[in-house]
């Protein structure tokens, strides 16, 4: 079964990523920062982690960054979800390693075309 | 798969509020040119939620609105722009103006934006750059057009990816497997860039493909695919031919089968609302079923005593099955235990009803700031004991006297300016607000250091109004309590802040519906301290039962005086509206319960009755009933919810042996008899 990581401060971004995705048969994890979702990487192997950008603690890019350290998570697909349809912020998010985005508001049907993309 | 975004929404409001809050609280810890940048972050934070929440959710007037305030924010954040109090304002302003659009979202009307709309316009005034981002859209739906136009069905796609495109997890198959779902797809392989061995790069990518594409479609889609690589790679797609003589009979036929699968989607989707329909009114329910955010300690405790719960019960069915006389001892442990187990788990599930006072506190920095800048006034307030709990229908309902009560400080309180160094104590006047727990209940103070009420004032206006007689000579307390009167106003000036004297008497009634009573305490110059005593919860009260025939009632304790033996000679029957009691110097009427419920209470002997003195607003009764009983905590239960409501009583509990018992609600119970003993003489004096 693919397993997803769902990273969202907002608790119904969080409830509505994680309902969609599990709700088409992956098994989803989430968690509300960029902290809590690198403790999560490390302690098991995800197949596509989608992430907000702007989360206390830790934000998405740098989370993206992080994941990218680590040897496990270097060709995993990671997702950016971000509000920003101007290009500065998804150059960011490239440069630290992300896949690609999904700009937000995006509905249930986008976000699951977008992650049948990755997988 | 469609999914019912609606789920949502009660989570998506709840952060919201939550969100307004913590801005509303960090842009009133910024002032003037003292940007703190973590509370910028946290502000912009929070309004970016809001924004990318209610684009989701399809609430774009809020979407809309928020995205303009991001702009500032994000300004600020970036340190291109100073925090003013000017800004501060607008901000302030936007989060009261988003949190009445949310709130009309939530009650299911139409969310007004006109002011929305003005502020708007004041932001950009404020941002006075060209508003970037729509022309940008604009730009972009240009775009689109223009490529829609070039509909074409052979395509010929060149892609290159730079050497490190697999490091981003961008799989190339992924991407032809995309285009594949598009229309039939050929691709070539060129690996003529592959390097030497040694030159090798094992995480590197150095191929190229070619691919050929058989699809209706615009270059927007392929372009779609490559979207997240398009910088990464070096990507050609040219068309080969261009469909413009589409052959107008497969048109049609194509034409036909649309219409046929509208139809039949049209026919699922009836029979579809037919299902949401038979769901829906369980979902009102729920939209007006307020919701309570439980720290997760407290439900793992409770979960934590359901468990010994378990392990009793199982105890006590092993004794029950087969009991012999000798099991006497384990049958009493175990329902010892049952009762501690109960005990703890009413205690547990208490606790999760119970809320940081903060969240009746949270308003007031914002209220004070605003009121005081209306008056001229400077004005420091000083919150402390936010974290004391108290039960969430107590909070909620206490929240408006609190407004109303600091709102008077600040308006009739503390002075002016100018006044107060007149009066040589500092300029800045201090409203403290306070709550702690005594003795099972919850203290609320409101203290300012303002000019205290000025009793001959008062006074003087209780006579102009016709509420005490000139001549009456009143203690210091009772002319305080003078302020609770209806209609009681010593504001020369009626204002908006404290409005028109209408209030106190109502904050008094709500404080004593919840229970609750209010303490006056002013010193002339120094100040005034309001304190409000509340009871921890409405869901279990201190109750003394009484006996009234064969029928129980209860009656709260907190209004209990005294209870005495009835001496006959001090009974007085005189003409009035009720009987009266002589009681030391003074005397209180006489309330027959029996009588009051509608039944005649056939044992009842006078020097046998006991008589309950009992306070509830501000005046003395006494209760005729047959015994005192115990004295224990009730659970109340709303009778409007379970039968219909009483007046007189505040629900009823259920006792020991099963029995129901009414509470008396006292407050009610007194006015209610005197109404039914006043009409009563009316009738025998028109009989008369």
């Amino acid at each position: 079964m693919t397993k997803i990581l769902a990273v969202d401060d907002s608790a119904s971004m969080r409830q509505m990523v994680s309902f969609t995705l599990s709700g088409a048969g992956y098994e989803v994890t989430d968690a509300c920062d960029g902290q809590q979702a690198l403790d999560a990487a490390k302690s098991q192997q995800f197949d596509v982690v989608v992430s907000d950008v702007n989360m206390p603690v830790m934000d998405g890019i740098t989370l993206i960054k992080e994941l990218r350290k680590l040897p496990q998570y270097r060709s995993t697909p990671l997702l950016l979800l971000t509000t920003e349809s101007s290009g500065t912020k998804k150059m960011e998010g490239k440069q630290a390693g992300a896949t690609g985005w999904i700009v937000k508001p995006f509905n249930p049907e986008q976000l699951l075309k977008t992650i049948k993309r990755v997988i | 798969m469609t999914i019912d975004l609606s789920q949502f929404h009660q989570v998506f409001y709840d952060e919201s509020f939550e969100g307004l809050d913590t801005m509303e609280e960090l842009l009133l810890s910024l002032s003037d040119g003292n940007a703190d940048n973590e509370s910028v972050n946290t502000i912009f934070r929070s309004a970016h939620s809001i924004k990318g929440g209610s684009a989701t959710f399809g609430f774009m007037a809020v979407a809309e609105f928020t995205h303009i305030l991001e702009s500032l924010l994000d300004e600020m954040r970036e340190g291109e722009r100073e925090v003013t109090t000017e800004a501060i304002t607008l901000l302030l302003e936007s989060v009261d103006c988003m949190r009445e659009m949310l709130n009309e979202l939530q009650a299911g009307e139409k969310c007004d934006d006109a002011q929305a709309k003005i502020l708007g316009q004041k932001f950009q005034a404020m941002l006075d750059d060209e508003p970037s981002l729509e022309t940008k859209h604009q730009t972009v739906d240009e775009n689109t057009t223009k490529a829609e136009v070039e509909l074409s069905d052979q395509w010929k796609i060149i892609f290159k990816p730079q050497t490190h495109i697999l490091g981003n997890g961008n799989e190339p198959l992924r991407m032809f497997r995309e285009l594949s779902t598009l229309g039939e797809c050929k691709v070539s392989l060129n690996e003529s860039s592959i390097p030497k061995w040694d030159e090798y790069e094992t995480e590197d990518l150095y191929l190229e493909w070619k691919i050929d594409l058989k699809a209706e479609i615009i270059e927007q889609d392929i372009i779609e695919v490559f979207e997240w690589v398009m910088d990464e790679c070096e990507l050609t797609i040219s068309n080969i031919t261009t469909s413009e003589d589409h052959k107008p009979a497969a048109d049609k036929a194509d034409v036909v089968k649309i219409s046929e699968k509208t139809v039949q989607a049209n026919v699922e989707l009836s029979s579809s609302t037919e299902v949401v329909k038979q769901v829906k009114p369980k979902k009102e329910v729920n939209k007006t079923a307020s919701s309570i955010r439980v720290g997760i300690e407290k439900v793992d405790s409770l979960i934590n005593l359901v468990g010994e719960l378990v392990i009793t019960q199982s105890m006590l069915s092993q004794v029950g099955s087969d009991f012999q006389m000798d099991q006497l001892e384990t049958l009493r442990l175990g329902l010892a235990q049952l009762e501690q187990n109960t005990r703890e788990m009413q205690e547990s599930v208490m606790q999760i009803r119970m809320m940081p006072i903060s969240f009746a506190f949270n308003r007031f920095p914002r209220m004070v700031r605003d009121t005081a800048m209306q008056l001229e006034k400077k004005i420091d307030l000083q919150i402390s004991g936010e974290t004391t709990e108290l039960d969430k229908t107590v909070m909620e309902r206490i929240g408006d006297p609190l407004v109303h009560l600091v709102r008077n400080s600040l308006d009739h309180g503390i002075e002016s300016p100018a006044e107060r160094i007149a009066k040589d104590k500092p300029e800045t006047g201090t409203i403290n607000l306070d709550a702690f727990h005594q003795g099972g209940n919850i203290i609320i103070e409101i203290q300012d250091d303002g000019a205290g009420i000025n009793t001959d004032k008062v006074f003087q206006k209780a006579v102009e109004k016709g509420l005490v007689a000139a001549s009456d000579v009143l203690t210091e307390n009772e002319i305080f309590n003078l302020l609770f009167e209806p209609g009681f106003s010593t504001a020369n000036i009626v204002t908006d802040v404290s409005g028109r004297g209408v209030g106190m008497d109502v904050v008094k009634r709500n404080i004593n519906i919840l229970g609750g009573s209010i303490l006056v305490h002013s010193e002339k110059d120094v100040g005034s301290t309001f304190s409000i005593r509340l009871p921890l919860t409405l869901a279990i009260l201190d109750g003394q039962l009484i006996r009234v025939g064969d029928q129980i009632y209860v009656v709260p304790l907190m209004s209990v005086i005294e209870s005495l033996q009835i001496k006959e000679e001090l009974l007085s029957c005189v003409g009035g509206e009720l009987d009266l009691y002589q009681l030391r110097d003074d005397y209180v009427p006489i309330i027959d319960v029996a009588k009051e419920f509608g039944f005649n209470n056939e044992s009842f002997e006078i020097e046998e009755s006991l008589l309950v003195v009992v306070e509830g607003d501000n005046q003395q009764v006494g209760l005729l009933v047959d015994e005192l009983l115990t004295q224990q905590q009730v659970v109340i239960k709303s009778l409007d919810v379970n039968y219909k409501p009483i007046q007189g009583t505040s629900g009823a509990t259920i006792l020991g042996d099963g029995r129901v018992a009414l509470i008396l609600d006292v407050v009610g119970f007194i006015r209610q008899a005197k109404h039914v003993n006043k009409s009563g003489i009316k009738t025998t004096s028109n009989a008369a």
